[in-house]
């Protein structure tokens, strides 16, 4: 019997309207995410991989309620949190939280660190006064950050400090559910790792549940331990980490590992397998939205899209060729 | 054994700010032989932009300062040439692309315009002319439909295209070296392995040298022949590619090798460095790296490690390696 | 004591700084000193002004200006310097009013239209326009008019003619501070959308407000002037800059000193501001301070 999961993700769908022309007229729709699936665990973190376009930060916006969808339903432990309002959604809300990713606009400026960390125990009436800057200054600590620095503002600190920061802010409600929007894209290297670790240190020690959204798949591998592939609002293909990187069935996850530069010259190898560049989610492709670009393809495939179907144990792909074997 | 196109020796760049004096490259030496693809790898602040734009005299002046050395090519000091030739040279010569396509190019005007403009310029030619070469041009960094781009605005162009379309032009001219920093770190993957296959093709073809600049150590890896590691503003260590990456020798390059995550191989912590990168207007004494060196020994905090060769092309600035190359200590912990 | 100077710390340097910055930018010592000038004259005239302001003595009426009198005297006698120092007290209070006034509530106004956005923000911005419409002076005339002619009226109307140019600034500026990923975190933890307006947006428009207001002061002061002037401010015998130069009008061609002090210390004053606020948007500006 599955413990419940902490989120639940079934048929997401968000369109965004797009006007154009002399009156606004709505001329077509920008398919950020069509209809996308999919669970996380106490204690696990999914990977949530593509590129540019394919979605995936649309997708956490949709699960904070910062986006509303248009269709399908986002679980929070089995309770449906879609359409919720008010003080019933801030209650739900103080149980997942966001990292962001350019630590230059994810901290406000002119706020001092022990409000903008203390914040969202004050704005859901959690702690008050002197209680909130003991919470926040533990915390502060528990990310590696010196007490002190709760009567600092933002720009004394360098990027990945500041990453810390939010990482304290998104903590300090002990939520169960996190979502991580790409938080280390804008940090050097060195500086990346520290946060890893950190990240996975606390997932280990406090059993949260983890969203991570990267188009950096060697990140994704080394943080999730199941990972789906998104492309052009869809996910691809979804598995555990270890099975994805073994034997990878769908086409587009093949070329995004054949893609990735690796850092060792005895493994040069021709990087570009796709033509042709990331299309646009205004005019997607009929069909298997894929087909254009894909190396494999078949007579079938500009017929009809291609369901997300389980292969094998815990492996899911949404591809003609793969699903017909 | 290649001639030596570009050999920048002892330079200095300084930036004069109201916090004070950033100190941003200090007494690098860095040589570039013909045909070679030399790739410059350091985080955030090292200084490698600040060196690709010193090379083409890009220093904005105030704040900036050259503030020593020399930079040879071609057999002249680039630093002390008339503006007249400068200008020759830039886009000539030497070349140079940046990381963000869409302020290289002008907004207001269509593609084909500007790239007809730079061949007009610098090759003399009628625009009629400048056309073909420049159509020629977009096949060799195979654009679908070069007819259609040129008619395009650059932000009706997605960004892997855009950056095709700087290279086409960058390359036009034939130049003997291009400079580029940090080309792909903008674009998604697989459109960066596009680029980088095109921009490695044609470089090769024509014997262009190229001066790669990038923190990405997969990228470096995947395309260059000789790598220089930089850190806060000095050179640290310059390898063939191959040996950088299996016998890395600076503590630094062996950190940064330990910390970035790999497809490759099962990492359960990703080993840091600990501290952070210094700030530059008062930088540590000595190695620069000192404070937050494993391997930290007596002169490390007082005297500046010089590049030293080590093996045949592999070059260290580390008082770990003495002044004939020999390793002081033994590994013990790697 | 201790932990709010650590707290403002930062705030006191970066004030520190930008006093350092405006230091070396010469038009900007220039309006500094004008301003300062005639705040010290504002508020000690009536301490240093050598006669009073509404004392009449008709034998000295119309006399030029002299030891006695530096600026002359007017048709009743009254000694002008004293008058017009008098007139700085009024005329700075008429700015610091409108514009306190017309900042607080045209900052709230504009952030409110600018981060609520669709609906709020074009019914408000609407009204806004509907306001900027109308030449500043002809409205603020209309309204002086309406609720009838004096100082406490002018300074209503003023403010209200200014509203919508500090609301219209602020909503562009909640408009672009919106989008920043600071906004959003503060959203997922459940800030509610009052709480992010006070907390986030005004604080991060704050330095373009004050480039704004003092710039607005000089105009503001023009237009009380200009109300003054055609009588619907200012009441005789307040020695209201404007007022004095409506009545001083008459003798131009005989006692030319008449208008001429006050409109000289209009003028001055106005620049004063001009350049001040001019200079303070150069050194604000985030690039230039790096």
């Amino acid at each position: 019997m599955m413990p419940t999961p902490v989120i639940e993700v079934r048929d997401l769908v968000k369109y965004f309207p797009i006007h154009r022309g002399f009156l606004g007229r709505r001329v077509e729709y920008l398919k950020a995410v069509d209809g996308v699936s999919f669970t996380v665990h106490r204690g696990e973190t999914l990977g949530l991989v593509g590129e540019s376009g394919c979605g995936k930060s649309t997708v956490g916006y949709l699960i904070l309620r910062l986006l509303m969808a248009d269709k399908g339903q986002v679980l929070f432990r089995d309770k449906d949190m879609t359409t919720l309002k008010g003080e019933e959604l801030r209650r739900i809300r103080r149980n997942m939280q966001v990292v962001f990713q350019d630590p230059q606009s994810s901290l406000d400026p002119r706020m001092l660190i022990k409000k903008t960390v203390g914040s969202p125990l004050e704005v859901n009436r959690l702690a008050k006064g002197a209680e909130v800057v003991t919470r926040v200054k533990d915390m502060l600590r528990e990310v590696g950050l010196n007490e002190d620095h709760v009567y600092r503002y933002p720009h004394e600190f360098s990027g990945g400090q500041r990453q810390r920061i939010g990482i304290a802010r998104a903590l300090i409600t002990r939520p169960q559910f996190i979502v991580f929007d790409e938080p280390t894209s804008a940090l050097d290297v060195s500086v990346q790792a520290q946060i890893l670790n950190l990240v996975g240190d606390l997932q280990n020690r406090h059993g949260y549940a983890y969203l991570f959204i990267s188009h950096d798949l060697s990140v994704i591998k080394h943080v999730s331990h199941r990972i789906a592939v998104m492309y052009l609002g869809k996910i691809v293909e979804a598995a555990p980490k270890k099975t994805l990187f073994e034997k990878p069935l769908h086409p587009y996850t093949k070329a995004l590992m054949e893609a990735l530069p690796q850092p060792d010259p005895q493994k040069r190898h021709a990087l570009a397998v796709l033509q042709g560049d990331v299309p646009s989610p205004v005019n997607v492709p009929k069909g298997c939205r894929f087909h254009p670009r894909c190396p494999e393809f078949k007579d079938s495939c500009n017929r009809g899209e291609p369901v997300l179907m389980e292969v094998e144990d815990g492996h899911w792909v949404a591809c003609h060729r793969c699903s017909a074997s | 054994m290649a001639e030596t196109l570009l050999d920048i020796r002892d330079l200095s760049v300084r930036f004069f700010t109201y916090q004070g004096v950033v100190r941003a490259l200090e007494n690098v030496d860095l040589a570039i032989s013909k045909g070679e693809i030399l790739g410059l790898v350091g985080e955030t602040g090292c200084g490698k932009s600040v060196l690709a734009r010193s090379v083409l005299r890009l220093i904005a002046d105030p704040p900036g300062k050259i503030w020593g050395g020399e930079i040879f090519f071609k057999g002249e000091d680039l630093l002390k040439t008339s503006n007249r030739r400068l200008r020759h040279v830039r886009g000539n010569e030497i070349s140079m692309i940046f990381q963000e396509p869409m302020s290289s190019l002008n907004p207001v005007f269509r593609v084909g315009n500007q790239m007809q403009e730079v061949v007009v310029l610098h090759q003399q030619v009628e625009r009629a002319e400048a056309r073909e070469i420049c159509i020629d041009m977009l096949q060799q960094v195979k654009m679908p439909d070069p007819e259609e781009v040129l008619s395009k605005y650059p932000h009706e162009l997605s960004g892997g295209m855009r950056q095709r379309v700087m290279i086409a032009m960058e390359l036009s001219c034939r130049p003997d070296l291009l400079i580029a920093d940090e080309p792909t770190t903008a674009l998604d993957v697989t459109v960066q392995a596009q680029v980088l296959t095109i921009l490695e093709d044609l470089t090769r073809k024509r014997g262009v040298s190229v001066l790669f600049i990038s923190h990405d150590l997969g990228v470096i890896a995947q395309l260059c022949d000789r790598v220089a590691v930089m850190y806060a503003g000095r050179i640290v260590e310059i390898a063939p590619v191959e040996e950088l990456f299996s016998i890395p020798r600076h503590p630094y390059t062996r950190g940064l090798l330990k910390a970035i995550p790999r497809i490759d191989e099962e990492r359960d912590t990703l080993l840091v460095i600990a501290g952070m990168v210094p700030g530059l207007i008062r930088p540590p004494e000595g190695c620069r790296f000192h404070p937050r060196c494993e391997a930290v020994t007596n002169p490390c905090d007082r005297v500046v490690p010089r590049l030293v060769e080590v093996v045949s092309g592999h070059q260290v600035a580390c008082h770990l390696y003495n002044d004939s190359g020999e390793k002081y200590d033994a590994d013990t912990r790697h | 004591m201790k932990r709010i100077k650590k707290e403002h710390e930062w705030q006191i340097r970066e004030f520190l700084f930008t006093l350092k910055l405006l230091s070396k930018n010469p038009s900007a010592v220039a309006g500094f000193v004008i301003i300062a000038t005639m705040v010290i004259i504002a508020l000690t005239a009536p301490y240093i002004a050598p006669y009073d302001p509404i004392k009449i003595s008709l034998r000295e009426r119309l006399s030029a200006p002299s030891m006695v009198h530096l600026f002359g005297t007017d048709e009743m006698g009254r000694d002008i310097l004293s008058r017009v120092m008098h007139g700085a007290r009024i005329s700075l209070r008429i700015g610091v009013l409108v514009i306190g006034i017309a900042g607080g509530l045209g900052v709230v106004i504009g952030a409110v239209a600018g981060y609520l956005g669709r609906q709020a923000d074009n019914i408000i911005m609407r009204v806004m326009d509907v306001i900027l419409s109308f030449p500043p002076l002809v409205l603020a005339m209309a309204l002086a008019a309406a609720l009838g002619p004096n100082l406490n009226n002018a300074i209503l109307a003023v403010a209200f003619v200014m509203i919508p140019k500090f609301a219209r600034m602020v909503r562009g500026e909640a408009l672009a501070v919106k989008e920043k990923q600071f906004i959003a975190a503060a959203r997922a933890s459940g800030a509610g959308s009052m709480w992010i307006i006070l907390h986030h947006i005004i604080p991060n428009c704050l330095s373009s407000v004050i480039i704004l207001a003092t710039l607005l002061l000089g105009e503001t002061i023009l237009i009380a002037a200009s109300l003054s002037f055609i009588g619907l401010g200012a009441q005789p015998p307040v020695p209201e800059w404007g007022a004095m130069i409506s009545v001083g009008r008459k003798f131009l061609m005989d006692q030319w000193w008449y208008p001429t002090f006050p409109g000289l210390f209009i003028l001055v004053t106005v620049i004063g501001f001009n350049i001040l606020g001019d200079a303070l948007r150069d050194i604000l500006d985030p690039r230039i301070r790096r």
